[in-house]
């Protein structure tokens, strides 16, 4: 008895001594596994990065696999109940969830990413991955044999569409004969069907592969098949080593870090951040000698620099979409509204867009 | 369409059926002796990261085989000592299984995701798929142990007046149906996917489980049902990709119809008589009454 008065009592000690640190709860609301070498990895990568930054400040969780559905409402309250300050929820379709549970939990801040709805306690943020989208469409432009390059697309969202369109303008500027065929997986991951889908395309003539969904069974077929892919969300160079071009890193870590002492610091405030390749959000991985001539790596480099200093938007006019409207007129570039909410093809893509 | 085309078509198809179709197969023998095992999934994600931690840890192809179905023998085994000693409720036991069967999965894998191997050339087990279904179908209709394993699935009390271990048999049942199901995972792991990702099968323990029920409980149907829900899943990739729009949506919600119509058909007596399903499933059997 008197054993576990005090087991009792040295518990109620320890947490009352870490409740005089005060360590700021942050909260992370995963996708997938943070072993998909992808979207989520990369999440997981800057929650690592922060809590490296700011050390006793703040401890984190994760609940990883949560669905886009209405058990997403549970895992974001059972962060919001259990006493977290800051909560990140990293997938585009937590965003009715997000702030359903924001509207419950008023003095928990909350981050939705990819998403473009907010109140007092929700920002959101997200990266400009279509500017490497667009350095990707080039050098496909350049590199097909075939003049087919195979997109595995995940959901019809604004996001994964926009990726489409700056893939498919880049790489038409470069080679007007260009063919784009889109397989619609309608999951962010199931490897076997990515595998699918990346050897149906590659049997209908694809030589390039990208990819837009989670894991990297698409550069792994690419590999098999001998015909080359560009990485997802992380650099899957060691997967496939003689097919990878380069990949589109997301880099969330010096964003999570800033968020997170927002809170510590209590200046944390509603806002919406979109930031690319200027402010180190967006990366690209290393590009592949082996795979690339060095005029063409010279090339993409020089694009991201003229990214960076925004001599180069990836949505430059005249745009028509696939109906021949006129949408960015000649010498304009699409603004964000435009970017965020986009739900059309650019001309030349085959194909209706599901709905 | 040229030919080259058409038989990369049917490669792919035959790749992406062949786990469907070991897991469900492993699922009808048990079901047949009288025994719903819903834990396919979990089965199947321990087969597979079995095999995939035991091929990097060894090199061996063989012995990655040779655990994964060891490992579905365990889990299988574990459900068996719950279901037939225990007489624990099968759904229940069986959903249990797996949700065990992910979480142990992630657990043991989490060391080995993103390993990169090699893969290893599918088409022996594509054989081995239909080999597979070949021998159960013959086994059930035409040897006499075949027909004891029904007879226990249909009546368990007449079984055992008749002086069969019902319990023996739908032992046997449930560990072919876990080595099924492991086998299943592995093949996903080093043939199909060649990696390790928490929750890889995604899914298909459930679409196998379905496909048990379409089948209406006779093997060779298993291939019908695994071959045309592969097929139409392939083929309407092969449709986007020529720019034909087709509601890929439907096939993301098809495993979870199917479960549900799993549920009715199991809830509703008088329809499962007609689909010929076993008439003991999910009914414990009392040794004593």
């Amino acid at each position: 008895m008197i054993r576990l008065i005090t087991l009792i009592i040295s518990i109620l000690g320890v947490s009352i001594g870490s409740a005089n640190a005060d360590p700021k709860k942050i909260g992370f609301i995963y996708i997938g596994p943070p072993g998909d070498h992808g979207w989520t990895y990369m999440h997981d990568v800057g929650r690592q990065y922060m809590e490296s930054q700011l050390g006793d400040a703040v401890t984190s969780t994760y609940i990883e696999n949560v669905p886009e559905n209405a058990d997403a409402v549970r895992a974001i309250r059972k962060l919001a109940a259990s006493g977290h300050d800051l909560i990140f929820t990293t997938s585009f379709n937590y965003m009715d969830q997000t702030l359903e549970v924001a509207n419950e939990f008023p003095d928990v801040k909350f981050e939705h990413a990819t998403g473009y709805k907010r109140a007092p306690n929700v920002s959101t943020y997200s990266a400009r991955f279509y500017e490497g989208r667009t350095i990707s469409g080039h050098i496909a432009g350049h590199l097909t044999k075939t003049n087919t390059i195979g997109y595995i697309a995940s959901f019809p969202i604004p996001e994964v569409v926009r990726g489409i369109n700056a893939f498919y303008l880049a790489a038409s500027k470069v080679n007007p004969d260009i063919k784009i065929k889109i397989i619609w997986a309608f999951t962010w991951y199931d490897p076997g069907k990515e595998a699918d889908a990346a050897n149906t395309l590659i049997n209908q003539g694809a030589d390039i592969l990208v990819q837009h969904t989670d894991t990297y069974a698409p550069c792994q077929a690419a590999e098999k098949a001998g015909v080359l892919a560009f990485g997802q969300a992380s650099n899957q160079e060691e997967f496939c080593p003689n097919a990878h071009l380069t990949a589109i890193e997301d880099i969330w870590g010096p964003y999570y870090a800033q968020r997170a002492k927002a809170v510590v610091d209590g200046t944390w405030a509603e806002k919406d951040t979109w930031d690319g390749m200027a402010e180190g959000m967006v990366v690209m991985s290393p590009y592949n000698s082996k795979l690339m001539p060095t005029d063409l790596i010279q090339e993409a480099v020089a694009m991201e620099v003229a990214i960076k200093d925004g001599t180069l938007h990836p949505f430059t006019g005249p745009i028509y979409d696939q109906s021949g409207e006129l949408r960015v007129a000649e010498g304009e570039v699409a603004d964000d509204f435009m970017m965020a909410t986009m739900d059309w093809y650019v001309q030349g893509i085959d194909g209706e867009l599901p709905q | 369409m040229n030919i080259d085309i058409l038989f990369g078509v049917i490669q792919i198809i035959l790749i992406a059926t062949t786990p469907l179709v070991f897991a469900a197969i492993g699922e009808l023998v048990t079901e047949k002796t009288g025994v719903l095992n819903l834990g396919v999934e979990g089965m199947m994600l321990v087969g597979a990261v079995s095999a995939f931690v035991t091929l990097v840890i060894t090199g061996s192809y063989i012995l990655a085989f040779l655990v994964s179905i060891l490992s579905g023998i365990l889990m299988s085994g574990l459900f068996a000592y719950l279901v037939l000693i225990l007489m624990s409720n099968q759904v229940a036991t069986g959903l249990a299984l797996t949700i065990f069967g992910i979480g142990l999965s992630s657990m043991i894998g989490k060391k080995y995701i993103g390993t990169p191997i090699t893969g290893l050339n599918p088409y022996f087990f594509v054989i081995l798929s239909f080999i597979i279904v070949f021998f159960v179908s013959y086994f059930f209709y035409k040897t006499k142990l075949g027909l004891i394993f029904r007879a226990v699935g249909e009546s368990h009390d007449s079984s055992h007046a008749l002086g069969y271990s019902v319990i023996k048999i739908r032992l046997l049942g449930i560990l072919f149906g876990g080595s099924m199901c492991a086998l299943a995972g592995s093949y996903m792991s080093i043939c199909y996917a060649p990696m390790w990702q928490e929750n890889m099968t995604a899914g298909r323990g459930w679409i196998a489980l379905a496909l048990v029920v379409f089948a209406t409980w006779k093997p060779g149907r298993i291939l019908i049902g695994a071959y045309i829900f592969g097929g139409v899943s392939i083929l309407q990739m092969n449709l986007q990709a020529w720019g034909l729009n087709f509601p890929g949506q439907f096939f993301n919600m098809a495993p979870y119809l199917a479960t549900m119509i799993v549920l009715i058909i199991i809830s509703s007596n008088r329809i499962r008589i007609k689909l010929s399903a076993p008439a003991s499933l999910t009914i414990p059997f009392f040794k004593g009454r």
